[in-house]
C-alpha cells in the first residue's frame, strides 16, 4: 500500500520534503519504510516501547491514532503533526 | 539524515588553520555554540548556533583525538538522539541507534526522554563512550557515538530500578543519570550518580555496582538507609589524584579518599550565610587540594538562585578545610542566576581558566583561577552545560 504522508516541520530536515510516499499495510509499516529512506526519522516520533511520543500525534484520513497496527490501505493520507504543546 | 537541523557556519579560514586552540563548548536550551579563542583565552569568537531550536543538554570534545563532538540533543516534541561532528561542528550525522532503553514485551517499558550525560572513555578504549540518561539510565556505544547499547545490569535491575524511583523522584527537569566517571588508571573502574538514588561504582566495567553513599546526608527526616533519597549533584574525580573525588550533593558538598568508603562533609565550613549547596563541582587538574564550587540557595522552597542574589564561586586550596570567596568583576547584587551541575569548569593550562554558563544565558571566564571574572556573552537562552576542550 502506498500512502501520502505530511511530514511535521521539526522532522522534514529528515525527508527535505513536506509531502513524502510510503509504503506498508500498516502504520507501524509505513513508518519502518520511512525510516529505511530517511534513518533515524521514527525514533524521534515513536519511542523504544512503540508508543508514539508524548507530543507528536499520527492521523490517517484525518482520523487520530495511536495504534502502529492500525491497518493501511492504497491512497490513504497519513499526517504526521506535532502536539499543539508549549507556549 | 539527508539534511541536519542546522547548517553551521563555517569558522573563518583563519580559525580553521590556527593552531592548536581552546574552545568553549556551551550547550543551551536552544542550541549550542562554539567559542574559539584568540590562543591567549583574551579573545573568543562565537560559532553557532548549531541545531537552532534543539534542546542540548550536553557537548562534549573527545581528549583522545581532540576533534570529535558530540553533542546530546532532543526538542520539545520529538525524540533525544545524538549527533557526532569530526570537523568542529562543520557538519553533523546523526547517531543510528541513540541511548533507548531496552524494549518490554508489555510496551509499558521506560523510554529515554534525553541524553543527559557524556563521558569519553580510557584512553586505551578510543571509540567508547558512556551515557547517562532521564529518566536514569546508563549507555556505552563502542564506535565512536553511532551505536549505543544499554547496561541492562543497571538499567533493568529491580533493585537499582527501585532506587531510582518514579518520575516524581528526581529535579523537577526529570531523574537523571550523571557524573559518569572513567579511573584513568583502569578502564573497568566507574563512578556514576543518580538524581536521585546515590553514587555508585564498578570495578569489572559494568557487570557488577556497588553503592557508595556512607557519610552522606539525605534531607531532614528521610530515611538516609534508602537510595532513592540521596541526590548527589555533581561527582568529580580529581585528575591529579584518582582516589580523591569531591561531590556537590542536595545536602552539602563531600570529598572522598578511597580505599574509604565514608564520605567527609567539607561543606560546613563553608560560611553559614551562604552555606554548602549548589549544583555544579569543579577539581583543580593538578592539585587535589583545591576545587570551586557555585553555592546556590536551597532553602524553604529551594529559588535555585544565587544566595541573596550576589553570585559567587567559592574555592578551597586545602580539601574542604577553608573556603574563599571568589566574586570580583561579578555583580554585587541584584543577579538572581544560578549555575547548573554540567555548566562549570576548568581547562587545563598552567594559570587555570574557569568558565561557567548561567541559568540566564551568560558565559563567564577567569584567566587567573577564579581571581578575576568577566563576562563572555550575555543574552544566549538557558545555559545547561560548558565544557572545555583544545583543538589536536
Amino acid at each position: 500500500m502506498t500512502c501520502k504522508v505530511l511530514i511535521a516541520s521539526p522532522l522534514r530536515p529528515y525527508t527535505g520534503a513536506r509531502e513524502v510516499d510510503a509504503a506498508g499495510g500498516s502504520l507501524g509499516e509505513l513508518l519502518a519504510d520511512l525510516d529505511s529512506r530517511y534513518p533515524g526519522i521514527r525514533f524521534r516520533m515513536v519511542d523504544e516501547q512503540d508508543r508514539i511520543r508524548r507530543h507528536m500525534r499520527v492521523f490517517v484520513n484525518g482520523e487520530q491514532t495511536f495504534d502502529l497496527g492500525r491497518t493501511l490501505h492504497d491512497g490513504d493520507e497519513v499526517q504526521i503533526v506535532q502536539a499543539l504543546s508549549g507556549g | 539524515m539527508a539534511s541536519r537541523p542546522k547548517t553551521p557556519k563555517k569558522p573563518a579560514k583563519s580559525a580553521r588553520k590556527k593552531a592548536p586552540h581552546n574552545l568553549l563548548l556551551v550547550a543551551t536550551r536552544k542550541g549550542a555554540w562554539i567559542y574559539h579563542d584568540d590562543g591567549a583565552r583574551r579573545a573568543w569568537r562565537a560559532d553557532g548556533p548549531h541545531f537552532l531550536g534543539h534542546i542540548i543538554h550536553h557537548l562534549v570534545m573527545d581528549p583522545r583525538d581532540g576533534r570529535t563532538l558530540l553533542a546530546a540533543a532532543s526538542t520539545g516534541h520529538l525524540g533525544p538522539t545524538i549527533f557526532r561532528s569530526t570537523d568542529l561542528g562543520r557538519s553533523w550525522t546523526e547517531a543510528t541507534r541513540p541511548p533507548a532503553f531496552t524494549k518490554t514485551a508489555d510496551g509499558k517499558g521506560r523510554s529515554v526522554n534525553h541524553t543527559f550525560w557524556l563521558t569519553p572513555a580510557h584512553a586505551n578504549e578510543p571509540d567508547v563512550w558512556y551515557a547517562g540518561t532521564s529518566p536514569q539510565g546508563l549507555f556505552r556505544s563502542e564506535d565512536g557515538g553511532v551505536t549505543w547499547e544499554p547496561f541492562s545490569g543497571v538499567n533493568d535491575d529491580p533493585q537499582y530500578r527501585a532506587w531510582m524511583g518514579g518520575e516524581q523522584d528526581g529535579s523537577p527537569d526529570g531523574p537523571r543519570m550523571h557524573s559518569i566517571i572513567v579511573d584513568p588508571r583502569d578502564p573497568a573502574h566507574l563512578y556514576f550518580g543518580m538524581s536521585s538514588g546515590g553514587v555508585h561504582e564498578t570495578r569489572d566495567g559494568g557487570r557488577h555496582w556497588t553503592p557508595l553513599v556512607e557519610g552522606l546526608e539525605v534531607v531532614e527526616g528521610l530515611d538516609v538507609g534508602n537510595l532513592t533519597f540521596h541526590d548527589p549533584h555533581c561527582v568529580r574525580m580529581c585528575p591529579s589524584n584518582p582516589d580523591r573525588l569531591y561531590q556537590q550533593n542536595h545536602c552539602g558538598i563531600y570529598r572522598l579518599d578511597r580505599p574509604s568508603t565514608a564520605w567527609q562533609r567539607i561543606g560546613k565550613a563553608m560560611p553559614r550565610s551562604v552555606g554548602d549547596v549548589g549544583f555544579p563541582m569543579v577539581v583543580h587538574p593538578a592539585d587535589d587540594k583545591t576545587v570551586w564550587v557555585f553555592p546556590m540557595d536551597g532553602q524553604t522552597v529551594w529559588p535555585r538562585t544565587s544566595v541573596g542574589g550576589k553570585p559567587c564561586v567559592y574555592r578551597t586550596r586545602n580539601g574542604g578545610k577553608s573556603w574563599q570567596r571568589m566574586d570580583a568583576g561579578m555583580p554585587k547584587a541584584e543577579a538572581w542566576w544560578t549555575v547548573k551541575r554540567q555548566a562549570m569548569t576548568a581547562d587545563a593550562q598552567k594559570k587555570i581558566g574557569l568558565y561557567f554558563g548561567t541559568t540566564s544565558g551568560e558565559l563567564w571566564g577567569s584567566r587567573d583561577a577564579g581571581g578575576n571574572w568577566r563576562c563572555l556573552a550575555r543574552h544566549l537562552p538557558e545555559i545547561y552545560a560548558v565544557e572545555t576542550a583544545r583543538t589536536a
